[in-house]
């Protein structure tokens, strides 16, 4: 397994091996969720209850943003008054939690998936379909095999 | 729209976005925005803030007739009426006027909720599930995935543009060449797609507008009522003519968009409380077809709910990221992305729009794909340096 200890490493000395993706969950309707179902080609890289974790953290986190309640009614009724202007002024709730987002997604990668040779994408960088896991390999130790999957990716189109 | 302090780090790609020595002699770059590669058939204005569909339809028929009618009324009926009947006429006709307006505007340029297409790895994920799902006959394998959503089973369709499984709700416009969440229909009196995001500024702009035309066929009315009883001695021939002109636009004009706009607002207060888009509507989608009692998996199963969560829930985020800044080699796998996938004539309209009299912000075609070309080969040509080194 490599191991690397923060972003800068991978940075140098890591090659891209391959990508997955987490699809979205619509068990419950058109939500934001991703499925917690741990993928395979994970396995060797990173525990799953941290994966997990990532991933049902991150589910809350929509869910707050998404959330229909006394608030969002509140903001509605407010927004219509005003001919929806202050959406043009003020930030929405939705965009505060994407930041938040954002940040978590950051702290995660530089604590647990950068020092395993993983990195998470923000899920809005790819239109909230997918979270997507760029898996690395050290650059020394790659081969030909690993190093060649992202180009056979991309050449089998 | 969002600050995303996170760049994904992916050691193969330049980490500069203008850098003169290995571009050539030109100087630095000017900074590119991702609404200007977009491959959808839209247009930008103001830096990709303002965006329409590809034809403007009749909008500006739809603001023509609002202002006309407006003006008309404002000018002509407006001081008989505050003489005769009440100053709140013409406030009440303001704010109403205002609402329209400002509505209308917002349905227009907004993002309706558009999905961004799926980048290339993702697709090729995608194919290879499909392919292993075992189909080993000469047909090509059904692009279709079905998935539960609260114990209904629903069906996906695959895009072939977008190259994606479609999210529930979904659907790609034909005129704008996007897929658009919670597809309601492509509206040419607005000139934009009515999706997930600019619903609710299309509903209260047909409710408004009902309103709006309602009162003023209200107001001439009265004024045509009252003029005619007070002044039947005394009418005098060029007036009268002119009175009568201007009275008749106004009552024709706004006896048809009551009847057709308060309809139009009473078919969507229905799909409103059902939390139905106008494309399920038509479509049947949940009017249980062969037997099934298929009731909308989506619907609250209570008409407030409904129109909360349609009307009232947090205004979801623009997926497309128009005014985000465009990294180097993304610029070239789009030209080369969109000179393998799409026809040739396509490659006219993936920029901002083809005609020269189109206002601001447009460049000719021509000079920005010799732009993108010289990049991308500046590009391959470090990453191979870098990679060899």
């Amino acid at each position: 397994m490599s191991e690397f200890h923060n972003l800068q490493e991978l940075r140098r000395s890591a090659s891209l091996a391959n990508k997955v993706f987490i699809q979205r969950d619509y068990s419950e309707g058109t939500a934001c969720r991703f499925q917690t179902k741990f993928p395979s080609e994970l396995e060797s890289r990173i525990e799953r209850t941290l994966f997990e974790d990532t991933v049902k953290t991150l589910n809350t986190f929509y869910a707050e943003a998404e959330k229909i309640g006394g608030q969002s009614y509140l903001e509605g009724c407010l927004a219509c008054a005003t001919a929806y202007l202050i959406f043009l002024c003020m930030e929405t709730r939705y965009e505060k939690v994407l930041k938040k987002i954002a940040k978590y997604i950051q702290e995660q990668n530089e604590k647990i998936y950068a020092p395993r040779g993983l990195l998470i994408t923000d899920p809005i960088e790819r239109g909230m379909r997918v979270i997507e896991v760029s898996i690395y390999e050290d650059r020394g130790s790659s081969g030909s095999s690993s190093g060649s999957s992202s180009v056979s990716v991309s050449t089998a189109r | 729209m969002k600050n995303c302090d996170y760049q994904q780090i992916d050691p193969k790609v330049v980490p500069t976005y203008a850098s003169p020595s290995h571009i050539g002699t030109r100087g630095p770059r000017r900074v590119r925005r991702k609404w200007e590669v977009f491959p959808g058939k839209n247009r930008f204005y103001c830096g990709g803030r303002i965006m329409m569909a590809q034809q403007s339809g009749v909008l500006p028929l739809t603001l023509g007739l609002i202002l006309v009618t407006t003006g008309l009324f404002f000018i002509f009926d407006c001081p008989f009426l505050v003489k005769h009947l009440s100053s709140c006429v013409p406030v009440i006709g303001a704010v109403l006027f205002v609402f329209v307006f400002i509505t209308l505007l917002q349905t227009s340029f907004s993002d309706p909720g558009i999905l961004p297409r799926a980048t290339l790895e993702e697709a090729a994920n995608v194919e290879r599930q499909i392919d292993s799902s075992g189909n080993s006959s000469y047909r090509p394998p059904p692009r279709t995935k079905e998935v539960l959503i609260n114990q209904q089973m629903v069906k996906l369709k695959y895009c072939f543009t977008c190259k994606m499984f479609r999210p529930p709700r979904t659907s790609h416009c034909s005129l704008c060449d996007n897929c658009v969440e919670r597809f309601d229909h492509h509206c040419p009196w607005v000139g934009n797609c009515v999706g997930k995001r600019n619903y609710r500024f299309f509903y209260t702009f047909i409710v408004s507008l009902s309103f709006l035309t309602s009162f003023i066929f209200g107001c001439v009315s009265t004024h045509l009522a009252m003029s005619t009883t007070q002044q039947k001695h005394s009418f005098s021939y060029p007036h009268a003519s002119f009175l009568w002109f201007r009275v008749m636009f106004e009552l024709v004009i706004c006896f048809f968009s009551v009847w057709s706009i308060l309809g139009l607002s009473g078919f969507h207060t229905y799909l409103v409380a059902s939390n139905m888009t106008t494309n399920e509507d038509i479509k049947g989608s949940w009017s249980g077809k062969s037997g099934d009692v298929a009731t909308n998996p989506f619907s609250h199963r209570n008409v407030f709910v409904n129109c909360c969560s349609v009307l009232c829930a947090p205004l979801p985020p623009s997926l497309i990221d128009r005014r985000g800044i465009l990294p180097v080699e993304e610029e070239s796998a789009q030209m080369c992305h969109a000179d393998i996938q799409l026809p040739a004539n396509k490659n006219q309209r993936n920029m901002v729009g083809a005609p020269a009299h189109h206002p601001l912000c447009l460049k000719p075609h021509s000079k920005l794909k010799a732009e993108l070309a010289a990049a991308a080969s500046a590009c391959l040509s470090v990453v191979k340096v870098w990679l060899s080194g």
